[in-house]
């Protein structure tokens, strides 16, 4: 029965030796933490989070700067974090010595938010800041991390 | 032991395979980070929305992204009464600068921040060859730079405009949700500097996120809901004329 089985072996072997190299080939080339998760490299999720941060969020200001929190808790730009206007810091955060952050034009940061625009909600308040300032800067009149001109009467007004 | 020629020819193989098991450590970067304990997604109220474009720079200056390209932007809206079904809109620079001011000529004027959906079953996800895009255990739609071809087909896929291909690395590139800065603590650089708070990241997962209470108590529309693409970016104040 099992006469002149020979080519059969033959065959058998060279498929036998096909299969082994698609193994080893395949486990040369797919990463290993393919599949970790899904049908992705695993290892990507580590990768993209390993990436350094830019901003270094309000808390870390506000670790070093309390005078500063101090005035903004007493106006409406409480809710407004630090870096929204002083640019990304995270660099000075972590070497205040050597990195130091830039003094804003107000003229410029300030109108970013706070030029009219008919799109902005009506509560928000707004000014057209050629007829307001006439070109000076905002921060001749507004402190701005307290930003509300305090007249004699809201200042009496604000100590009850 | 002698190392014949035939053991050697043995112990190659085996010391190359051994050794890709030494490269292969994954960078750990936030060691306290679970991804099954969290569920990403961000909450946008276009009430609150100024167009300051305040997201925009810090997006661009957080992640890199070339000039001329957006992973999040913003649109200013003009829908006139009479025709609702055609709104006009911009979005010069992305938003990037502000927007210019405009006349008021009746109607509605509103801006609409947009950025990557995150969404559940996202299309770009679904279309790529390669396994070079997916959905992370926590929620967040990410591109595997090392593995993407750059063949466009989920710039195409994306019903959001959200994509785009880097022109310097020639991958697809969008939206990681900042998660360099969310795995760390951190919110996105877009949720730290938005003056007004119109954006903010929510964790679905935490129970203590503000994020509940808002969805139960609002009126919460996602883009294009008819797509089905199960977006976790929730628009609180949305015209229906936003595309």
């Amino acid at each position: 029965m099992f006469k002149d089985i020979e080519h059969l072996i033959r065959l058998a072997a060279v498929i036998a030796l096909a299969l082994v190299a698609f193994v080893i080939l395949r486990a040369a080339v797919v990463p290993l933490s393919f599949g970790q998760y899904g049908h992705y490299r695993g290892a990507a999720i580590g990768e993209t989070a390993s990436r350094p941060v830019a901003f270094a969020g309000h808390d870390t200001c506000e670790a070093c700067h309390t005078d500063v929190v101090d005035q903004k808790k007493l106006g409406k730009h409480v809710v407004v974090a630090c870096e929204a206007c002083h640019g990304a810091l995270a660099k000075h955060a972590d070497d205040p010595g050597s990195v130091q952050p830039t003094k804003l034009d107000t003229a410029l940061v300030c109108a970013r938010c706070h030029e009219a625009n008919s799109a902005k909600p009506k509560g928000f308040p707004q000014v057209a800041t050629a007829d307001h300032s006439g070109g000076l800067a905002c921060d001749t009149c507004h402190q701005p991390h307290r930003p509300k001109i305090e007249t004699a009467k809201s200042e009496t007004e604000r100590k009850k | 032991m002698d190392i014949t020629r035939r053991r050697l020819l043995v112990l190659l193989p085996a010391a190359a395979m051994a050794w890709k098991y030494v490269l292969a450590g994954t960078p750990e970067a936030a060691p306290n980070y679970k991804l099954t304990e969290h569920w990403w997604g961000m909450l946008i109220d276009i009430t609150k929305c100024i167009g300051c474009g305040s997201c925009v720079r810090a997006c661009a200056e957080e992640n890199d992204v070339p000039e001329g390209y957006y992973r999040t932007w913003i649109e200013r809206y003009h829908v006139a009464d009479w025709k609702i079904e055609k709104p006009e809109v911009e979005s010069p620079d992305g938003g990037k600068n502000g927007f210019p001011p405009h006349a008021d000529d009746g109607g509605k004027n509103f801006f609409v921040p947009k950025l990557c959906n995150h969404c559940v079953d996202s299309p770009c996800t679904q279309v790529c060859p390669v396994g070079a895009t997916f959905i992370t255990p926590d929620g967040v739609v990410l591109v595997d730079k090392s593995y993407c071809l750059g063949c466009r087909y989920c710039v195409q896929a994306c019903p959001y405009g959200c994509r785009f291909l880097n022109p310097k690395t020639r991958t697809a590139e969008k939206c990681t949700l900042c998660y360099h800065r969310i795995t760390k603590g951190l919110t996105t650089a877009c949720c730290e500097v938005c003056p007004t708070g119109a954006r903010q990241l929510a964790d679905l997962k935490n129970p203590k996120d503000p994020i509940h209470e808002f969805l139960r108590t609002h009126t919460i529309q996602v883009l294009k809901p008819h797509m089905a693409t199960g977006a976790k970016v929730f628009y609180n104040g949305m015209d229906g004329s936003v595309r």
